[in-house]
């Protein structure tokens, strides 16, 4: 099993949203700075009326890798794991492993596309090349 | 000139603990054993170390990460001291020399204890070592973000910054693997070292790839072992065993993104700006440095920092490093003299200070620079973490 997150009052629509399929990033209401990882206060102009809400899900990859390391005896390599620039949440990079996909045939700039993954109560952000 | 606080600081003794794979000595023991071998080097007694610092302070996890702390370290040696500190939250692996100079500048001391001691090559033996997540556990802090996605070590994590540099300054692997190669090299003429023997271009890109574009030989040896520095007082230095070898700049800013995930631009790490910091606080430049002993956690560390020293331009790095000339012992910047963490084992940027002081007091022995080096630039690096210091003798 993946370990998980503890979920805070902070991130709990990140890791959840994926119960209906949303990526949720949190978003400044004064000043619509996007927020990575998310927090109560805007680090931009200091305001409070910070809220979770989805984007479109899709992005840009920034950087990645390709693991080859068995970390643990169980662990299935090779797989990438890839740094994604999301659309219309300016600044904000979302790490996650991709699927779907030969992991050798990734690229940086290449579009990726969100997908969930359910363990316990966290729905986990994967990522999926564009189709 | 506006008057800082760490040119009235220096180092002025170093010791270091048995080095290995494995040791039959305790934490503590090694740690007793680098601590005394640096206050004898300094030419003072145990009385007279009136602080103590360390980074990141203790870790009982088993980890071997950290095992030995301030507190302990103090009781063990029932050292009486004015000041002591230990703690992760810093600018870097050198944040306890940076809190020693601030202890120093306080009247709080006059010769601070500086020391790191890491037991990773037996807690390997059965546990993870640096594992920064636990399976089983919930995640929290910085490292949740990746823990989903079964990045347990810093490799996976830097091994994402790496690729991005790559991708940016387009330098190939024949090229990366000359940090490996010149480290190993200078490892050969260090007694201490954990690998001595010479590999080749072939040996290096034969190496295993443990997360692209991460090879085995790009990574740091985890080791049983403690490092350990005096910091002094100038004005209480000048009259020790060893020429002091001043604390002539620091750089310990932050002023990007403090996040492992998020950090501005991966590729240069939070590297440049700690850089800026250090230059903009001495007359000397480049130019006046004689050798340099660049963080090496990982092979791409040391890139960052010749570029992020502005030894090289950006992403020149492999243009300066190709064919090892320029780094070696005797080329225009012996680059790790000693074998660095690659070779000589993992001392987490102490046995780069420790290294630093051995060559600029000329003891170094068959690893010697020629031309009695005066100036050396050391920096310690990690995704948010970087911190750097131009040392310099007499
Ligand atoms: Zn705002």
């Amino acid at each position: 099993m993946r370990p998980l997150p503890e979920l805070t009052d902070e991130n709990h629509a990140f890791w959840t949203g994926g119960e209906r399929g949303e990526l949720m990033i949190a978003f400044c209401k004064d000043c619509a700075a996007a927020i990575h990882p998310p927090q109560l206060v805007c680090p931009r102009c200091l305001g409070e009326s910070v809220t979770p809400r989805p984007v479109t899900g899709t992005g840009a990859v920034y950087t990645f890798t390709v693991n080859h390391q068995p970390w643990h005896p169980d662990m299935a390599v090779p797989f990438a794991l890839a740094v994604v620039d999301i659309d219309g949440a300016p600044g904000v990079r979302v790490t996650a492993q991709v699927i779907d996909a030969d992991p050798e045939a990734v690229r940086i700039g290449q579009r990726m596309e969100i997908a969930f993954e359910q363990s316990d109560d966290v729905w986990l952000p994967l990522w999926r090349p564009s189709r | 000139m506006k008057r800082f606080a760490e040119k009235d600081c220096a180092i002025t003794g170093v010791g270091m603990s048995e080095v290995s794979r494995g040791s039959a000595k305790s934490a503590l023991e090694l740690t007793v054993d680098a601590c005394l071998e640096a206050i004898a080097d300094a030419g003072l007694k145990r009385g007279e170390i009136d602080g103590i610092a360390t980074w990141p302070g203790e870790r009982a996890d088993g980890s071997g990460f950290s095992p030995v702390g301030s507190a302990a370290l103090q009781d063990a040696l029932r050292l009486e001291v004015n000041w002591y500190a230990g703690g992760g939250e810093a600018p870097g692996q050198y944040g306890a020399v940076f809190n020693a100079i601030g202890a120093i500048a306080a009247g709080l001391c006059r010769h601070v204890l500086v020391f790191r001691t890491m037991y990773e090559a037996t807690a390997r033996k059965t546990a993870f070592a640096n594992a920064l997540i636990r399976a089983g556990e919930r995640q929290a802090g910085p490292f949740a973000w990746y823990a989903p996605y079964h990045t347990y070590a810093a490799a996976l994590q830097q091994a994402l910054f790496f690729n991005l540099y790559v991708h940016k300054s387009g330098i190939r692997p024949e090229q990366v693997g000359q940090i490996a190669i010149n480290q190993r090299r200078n490892a050969g003429l260090n007694p201490r070292a954990i690998y001595r023997t010479a590999i080749t271009i072939e040996d290096y890109l034969a190496s295993p790839v443990i997360a692209t574009p991460l090879r085995l030989y790009d990574c740091d040896v985890p080791i049983d072992g403690a490092a350990a520095i005096v910091v002094s007082r100038l004005d209480g230095a000048r009259d020790l065993r060893n020429p002091p070898i001043r604390i002539e700049a620091i750089g310990s800013s932050m002023e990007y993104r403090n996040s492992w995930t998020q950090l501005d631009a991966l590729d240069t790490q939070a590297q440049p700006r700690v850089a800026e910091m250090m230059w903009s606080r001495t007359q000397l430049t480049t130019a006046d440095v004689d050798i340099a002993q660049l963080y090496d956690g990982f092979s791409f560390h040391t890139l960052n920092w010749l570029e992020n020293f502005g030894f090289c331009e950006r992403y020149g790095a492999k243009d300066f490093i190709e064919g090892g000339k320029r780094i070696a012992l005797d080329g225009e910047l012996p680059v790790n003299t000693g074998g660095g963490a690659l070779s000589a084992g993992r001392l987490h940027a102490y046995g780069a200070v420790h290294e630093a002081c051995t060559q600029l007091w000329g003891k170094a022995g068959a690893r010697q620079v020629a031309g009695d080096p005066k100036v050396c630039a050391t920096s310690t690096a990690g995704g948010p973490l970087a911190g750097c210091m131009l040392l310099v003798r007499g």
